[in-house]
């Protein structure tokens, strides 16, 4: 799973999907989670960047992530390749 | 050398919209609701659990304070009844008796509350629908003011006076028509098609009854001022036709209460606290209609005030906790809550105003608010836009003080404490929450059922 690669992304969490005009605004988490994304880290990779940075546990944050990225499928911002 | 990790938030992304208007209408909470009167209330959660209802003392004085001084400024006799079903804890109805209000009960129940609270039978208004003749002859032996709703209970009166030879205090609930629309008329005699009439007329041939009174209660969370007028002028008619042919003067009008509190109707456009008259706006119709009808100034009558939500919704708060939070299959997120319409009632009708009770960033998100009852209908809010929850997080339930704590349900969960905070800060329990043993108590268990084998 990717974040789609022509998707704007700003540090603090505006994204514009140019094929489509859409646009989005995210916490810093999710700002931080797409970007970590778009860098082409895996899940595991951005739970220990993010565990390093917030104040959060491996379950708690699992369980976040996974409903943050449909939430990014549902808005047509990652490709499934 | 450790550095200090960041507050996590839920990640949460929103789309932005230009032009159209968003249905779940806007953000509307700034920063989170930390303290009630100057106490955490986190550790009212952590010293009296999660869900529970807490009630500020100052805040029920200080409402009930603006509404006396709203008539007592603009009319010389006024008395103001607490309406015990509105929230009958002791601690509540004493803080209201405390501060000179009478008790107002639509039941033996609330009425035996009264008296054990230390009311005086003869400030009591006896109102309601259904009271035994032996409820009749409680109220007649100690003095109290019994309002008759209907013709039956008038004939009931009329036996337990002669047999006790007793007379009775008594006055007639009339419904009219205010103005407003679906009429309450399934209490008391109505005024239009002279019911009203002929029940003064039957009291007034009595041997035992003395009317002293005229009751009406027009509606509840009522929005127009001008209908209070229409019912003050109704009743002042019968008081003075009662003075021209009866040569008696009325004691006392009860306007019942009705008055609307800063809560959010379902399906209002805008926020209650936008679109509700002030206690002046009824005082001022109220007292004005009264004062300008014709009375001699010597029988002014007394004006009685029943005002129930009005006074106590402000006061009080229901604290409680995020359970879990899921997305739904249309992709709106839900969150449950530790609280739902079991013991959050007024959910049915209200939009409440809920704050989350830490500190949040801007980034909101649209989401239903669910109970923890296993049970579709357990909704707290259809729609609400309010920061990203975590599991755990805690909330404040706002404007929750009248009906919750009267008409809560031991229904799936059971029934949290209840926490008074005084005017010094300091908190009480005022009531304990239920247990299994509570609930236990009231079984019984035939013997052939004692035992069974799986």
């Amino acid at each position: 799973m990717k974040i789609k690669s022509n998707l704007a992304v700003s540090d603090s969490g505006f994204i514009f999907n140019p094929s489509n005009g859409d646009s989005f605004s995210t916490n810093t988490v999710g700002a931080d989670i797409i970007l970590l994304l778009k860098s082409g880290k895996s899940f595991e990779e951005i739970k220990k960047e993010i565990g390093n940075k917030y104040e959060v546990d491996d379950i708690l944050f699992e369980k976040d992530f996974h409903d943050f990225v449909s939430q990014l499928q549902d808005y047509y911002l990652v490709s499934n390749d | 050398m450790s550095t200090e990790k960041l507050k996590y938030e839920r990640p949460a992304i929103r789309k932005m919209n230009t032009g159209l208007m968003n249905k779940f209408g806007t953000r509307t909470e700034y920063a989170p609701f930390t303290h009630i009167d100057g106490v955490s209330v986190k550790e009212l959660i952590s010293n009296y659990g999660s869900p529970c209802f807490v009630i500020s003392e100052r805040t029920i004085r200080r409402t009930y304070q603006n509404a006396v001084r709203a008539f007592k400024t603009r009319y010389p006799k006024v008395q103001f009844a607490w309406s015990y079903k509105t929230n009958y804890l002791d601690a509540v109805c004493n803080v209201f008796h405390q501060e000179g209000s009478w008790a107002e009960v639509v039941s033996i129940f609330e009425y035996s509350k009264a008296i054990a609270n230390g009311v005086p039978g003869n400030k009591i208004l006896f109102n309601g629908p259904e009271k035994t003749k032996a409820d009749m002859t409680i109220a007649i032996e100690n003095g109290s003011y019994i309002h008759i709703d209907h013709f039956d209970e008038l004939y009931d009166l009329i036996e337990v006076t002669t047999e006790l030879k007793k007379s009775a205090k008594v006055a007639i609930r009339v419904n009219m028509d205010t103005g407003v629309y679906p009429m309450w008329d399934r209490f008391g005699f109505n005024y239009e098609s002279g019911q009203a009439w002929n029940a003064i007329n039957k009291i007034m041939a009595s041997e035992y009854l003395d009317l002293v009174g005229l009751h009406c209660h027009i509606g509840t969370f009522m929005l127009t001022p001008s209908a209070y007028g229409v019912a003050a002028s109704k009743l002042s008619d019968l008081a003075v036709n009662i003075k021209y042919v009866y040569n008696k003067a009325i004691q006392y009008l009860d306007l019942g209460g009705g008055f609307p509190s800063a809560n959010t109707l379902r399906g209002s456009y805008l926020p209650g606290s936008d679109v509700i008259p002030t206690i002046d706006e009824f005082a001022e119709v109220i007292t004005s209609t009264i004062l300008n009808y014709g009375y001699k100034k010597e029988e002014l009558p007394l004006l009685i005030l029943e005002t129930g939500r009005a006074l106590i919704d402000d006061a009080g708060y229901l604290l409680g906790s995020v359970i879990a939070n899921k997305r739904l299959s249309d992709g709106r997120r839900a969150t449950i809550m530790d609280f739902g319409v079991n013991i959050l009632f007024t959910a049915f009708w209200y939009e409440h105003k809920i704050t989350p009770a830490q500190e949040f960033s801007t980034h909101t998100e649209d989401m239903v608010l669910y109970g923890p009852l296993c049970m579709n209908i357990d909704v707290v809010r259809q729609s609400v836009t309010l920061p990203a929850l975590n599991k755990g997080d805690n909330v404040v339930v706002h404007k929750v003080g009248a009906y919750n704590m009267t008409q809560w349900m031991q229904f799936i969960a059971m029934r949290p404490k209840v926490v008074l905070i005084d005017t010094n800060g300091n908190h009480h329990i005022i009531r304990e929450n239920e247990t299994v043993d509570t609930l236990k108590e009231m079984e019984r268990l035939p013997e052939h059922l004692n035992t069974f084998d799986l």
